[in-house]
């Protein structure tokens, strides 16, 4: 308790630290908004809610450190993570998920909850559970009289993060893939009906989902560290982050995906780092039960 | 609702009957496996109190682990604190001679700690089952598995039981057999909790949760106080698995916070698997599938080692996708008859639907 | 014959739409009311807004004299206030008789009362019930696998089950057999003189409505359009517009 409260007084008598703490916030908050973006999309056009969404993330990482292990510059991982991840998704749409698609949520949330065990198993046996890093060599910036570290690196994989941003909006605009994977995720049954291949554009989509998640993997391997058991948290904030923004607008889930990430950032400061895994989860379950409250005010529910 | 198989009075005696001799005498006849088959009781607990409010009320729950951890904590930590501080037996690290518990003290302790166990988990069960049962479906589960995980990072960073460092449950006085002992007791309580939803299914309160499952809309359209049989249902769950987890505990000699006592991706989601496997909503299913379950998981230990986890992940995959309505749910559309199930004649449009007939 | 329902300025609005506008009617204790009009007129909107499902925007409601509208629905349901649904939701993988037994009324009981074992008088009662709306030889049989019109008439046992003091029951003659109408219909005449419940029913089928019901309302567009007895409500004129859609 007392750590908290001095914790808390270093950012009222040091101003400077909450820019720091927001400025991560923002870089890493990026890639979060990537992922959630990516299980927005899987969770509008299916009705699936990706667990694997994690594993996917951490996979796209170990391709990076492979990278990197080699001696090759990670950033020439990221598209090949991309590529990667997903073959790596829509081979696990048309080996599992196709058979799950149409059945009830849970079945759907424990398949891929299941593969998610199974990949994080496969990960840990493979690269052992040491913390793996993908070094970029690039150096810092500091700021603010040296108050200040601007990792370069971080804000390399924010501008990359947005220019995937950029550049899916325009994909899903513009292209016809991307406006048959609207049309099916307003109504299948008419998209099908008006010769769409829905059956394609659910492999297509599932695996795009993959390729936006490696790539956040491998700028995650890049900027941060990874290791087989961070997925789970990933998962868990890409699903607050579409729970709080909604299916369809990207502004919003950039928005809370910025939120999000300034926020673990003060709660790792403020509670310490052993903390900062704890507080992601219990802000999950206060946002569904917040989000709950209110709807039972109007007698309605989460459903 | 169906119980399982119709069997006739006699034969369900001798059946029951051979179960429990097999039960009592496992530990003498294979005593290399009795940890194994100590492990199954307390699978088989974690099973049926999942299915009760899972595939019996249609609540989902991947965050049971919460009562696991809750009763081992709860117990271990009564069985120090009767004695000696829990603050230094903690920073010790519960190691060595200093810190001894003779029979008395050790079974005193125990006993205080399981009720310890009980009661805690059921408050748990309560506060929380206040907040989350107001959703449902997938936003149920989901919330239920943040609780999960959360409650082990938490115990993970609290210095008094521990931390991350863990918690050393109190060591048994040398003339325990200790293996014997737990087996029998993790014997004793699976065979009440099977009892005890035995008779929860049976009564007024047994209907409600099925209907609360199946139209939980209409349920509350015809008066029935749902919120009190939500919670009502994951407590009576709560209970018995809050005396599983003090018993866990004990037996594993040490409780890591989140690979042990809140193990949210493999106790948390094997329950759910061991519930599915045997058939949801039934009352052998989950007995059943935890039996196999645990049969899979040795053998894969035993000779996959190295990839024994990552088998026991595709395993899961493969049952989730292929096998959903486990094995009594199979059993069931093959042989109906075995179930006690007609076949109903097609009605005839214009007939009278079925007039009265003695 | 005092008012049982009271519905007075009640209205409900989704988004833009105006799904009930300024309601104002009543239903006496015994009698049997009718609700008519055009799809879309907002008739289930209302029955859905007296049994407490949503809230309404305005208005108040009252039964047996109690303020019901900030009330929730299982609560309003143990006052003695059903409804059946248009979908006919009853309980799918239970058999008819257990779907019976758990709709069996608790009211005045304990909560500790659902620990009891299943009372043989209530089985008796439910068999009763199930014989009475014709559906006795089915009572083992799992309720998803009737049809759709032996649904409705297992829901309406469910109902009669739960001694309400009042049922609204939404379409039930809809999807039923005709040649098995003139029966449900004189089911729900005795529900209505023999064990003294009050019905509310909203109804599409004019022959069905104007031989049940003593007092008829009709809505359109959301709002009140017409009352009065049968006779009356058949020869209105605002009344067969509205169905012609004139407006």
């Amino acid at each position: 308790m007392s750590s908290i409260l001095s914790n808390l007084q270093i950012l009222t008598i040091a101003p400077v630290f909450n820019v720091q703490l927001v400025l991560d916030g923002l870089l890493i908050g990026a890639v979060f908004a990537l992922a959630a973006y990516g299980m927005a999309l899987v969770w509008g056009v299916m009705n699936i809610i990706n667990i694997t969404q994690g594993e996917f993330v951490v996979l796209g990482g170990y391709v990076a450190v492979l990278f990197a292990d080699r001696g090759i510059h990670p950033l020439f991982a990221v598209p090949v993570a991309a590529a990667f991840l997903f073959a790596v998704g829509w081979g696990f749409y048309r080996a599992v998920i196709f058979r799950v698609v149409d059945k009830d949520l849970f079945i759907s949330l424990l398949a891929t909850f299941g593969i998610s065990i199974l990949l994080q198993q496969l990960m840990n046996t493979i690269f052992g559970s040491d913390v793996r890093v993908a070094n970029a060599h690039l150096e810092s910036w500091q700021a603010l009289g040296r108050m200040v570290t601007v990792s370069q690196v971080k804000v390399l994989s924010f501008i990359v993060c947005v220019a995937l941003g950029i550049g899916l909006m325009w994909f899903l605009k513009s292209s016809r893939l991307g406006q048959a994977i609207r049309a099916t995720a307003q109504n299948a049954r008419a998209a099908r009906v008006l010769g769409i291949d829905t059956d394609r554009v659910y492999a297509m989509t599932y695996g795009l989902n993959a390729a936006i998640c490696g790539t956040a993997g491998a700028l995650i391997a890049m900027a941060y560290t990874i290791h087989p058991y961070i997925g789970l948290p990933y998962t868990i904030r890409s699903f607050m982050i579409v729970i709080v923004a909604g299916l369809g607008n990207l502004g919003a889930v950039i928005l809370s995906g910025i939120g999000l990430g300034v926020a673990e950032n003060y709660a790792g400061f403020i509670l310490g780092a052993q903390f900062q895994l704890a507080f992601v989860f219990l802000l999950l379950v206060a946002v569904l039960v917040a989000r709950n409250w209110r709807l039972q005010r109007q007698r309605r529910y989460l459903k | 609702m169906s119980m399982g198989p119709t069997m006739t009075g006699g034969t369900r005696i001798a059946v029951w009957g051979a179960a429990l001799a097999a039960g009592l005498a496992a530990p003498l006849l294979f005593p290399s496996y009795a940890l194994q088959i100590t492990e199954l009781w307390v699978f088989i607990v974690f099973a049926l109190t999942w299915d009760l409010t899972g595939g019996q009320m249609g609540y989902n729950s991947f965050g049971n682990v919460v009562f696991v951890g809750v009763g081992m904590y709860a117990c271990a930590v009564t069985q120090v604190g009767l004695f000696y501080s829990v603050g230094e037996y903690t920073a010790a690290r519960g190691g060595g001679t200093s810190f001894i518990w003779d029979m008395p003290q050790y079974m005193g302790g125990l006993g205080l700690g399981l009720v310890a166990g009980a009661v805690l988990a059921a408050v748990a069960a309560l506060a929380l089952g206040s907040l989350v049962l107001g959703m449902r479906g997938h936003y149920f589960a989901i919330a239920t598995l943040g609780l999960g995980v959360a409650a082990g990072e938490l115990a993970a960073g609290w210095e008094w039981i521990g931390a991350g460092a863990g918690f050393s449950p109190a060591s048994p006085p040398d003339n325990l057999d200790v293996n014997r002992f737990y087996y029998y007791l993790a014997m004793a309580l699976a065979v009440a909790t099977f009892l005890a939803i035995r008779w929860i299914l049976s009564t007024r309160f047994g209907l409600a949760i099925n209907a609360i499952r199946d139209d939980e809309d209409k349920a509350e359209a015809m008066g029935l106080p749902t919120t009190r049989i939500k919670v009502t249902a994951w407590m009576f769950g709560a209970l018995f698995l809050g005396v599983a987890g003090a018993i866990y505990g004990n037996m594993k000699r040490f409780i890591d916070p989140t690979d042990v006592a809140f193990a949210g991706s493999t106790i948390g989601v094997w329950m759910v698997l061991m519930a599915i496997l045997g058939g949801k909503g039934t009352l052998w299913g989950p007995v059943i599938g935890a039996v196999v379950f645990q049969v899979f998981k040795e053998v894969f230990w035993t000779f996959l080692l190295g990839w024994q986890r990552v088998a026991l992940g595709l395993l899961i995959v493969l049952i989730v996708v292929f096998f959903p309505q486990g094995i009594l749910g199979f059993m069931r559309e093959r042989f109906p008859a075995l179930f006690g199930h007609t076949v109903e004649p097609v009605v005839v449009a214009g007939e009278e639907p079925g007039g009265a007939r003695t | 014959m005092t008012a049982l329902l009271e519905v007075a300025g009640v209205s409900k609005a989704f988004g833009g739409v105006r799904a009930n506008a300024d309601i104002s009617l009543k239903v006496d204790e015994g009698g049997i009311i009718g609700l008519i009009g055009p799809n879309g007129s907002g008739k289930t909107t209302l029955f859905s807004s007296i049994v407490g499902f949503h809230p309404v925007d305005a208005g108040s409601i009252r039964f047996a004299g109690r303020e019901i509208s900030h009330d929730t629905v299982p609560e309003i349901a143990r006052l003695g206030l059903l409804r059946t649904f248009q979908q006919t939701r009853i309980y799918a993988k239970m058999t008819c008789v257990e779907n019976m037994l758990i709709s069996r009324s608790m009211r005045g009981r304990p909560f500790t009362d659902f620990f009891r074992q299943r009372s043989s008088q209530k089985v008796e009662r439910a068999d009763e019930l199930l014989e009475f709306v014709g559906l006795f030889s089915k009572r083992n049989l799992m309720a998803g696998s009737l049809s759709f019109g032996q649904q409705k008439l297992l829901e309406f046992a469910m109902a009669l089950m739960n001694e309400p003091r009042m049922l609204m029951l939404d379409e039930p003659t809809a999807g039923i057999n005709p040649t098995l109408i003139n029966g449900l219909i004189d089911r729900l005449q005795r529900a209505n003189r023999e064990f003294g419940i009050t019905l509310f029913v909203i109804e599409h089928n004019m022959r069905v409505i104007m031989n049940l019901a003593e007092h008829i309302y009709c809505l359109a567009h959301g709002e009140l359009l017409a009352e009065g007895p049968p006779e009356a409500i058949q020869n209105d004129q605002r009344v067969i517009d509205a169905y012609l859609g004139a407006h």
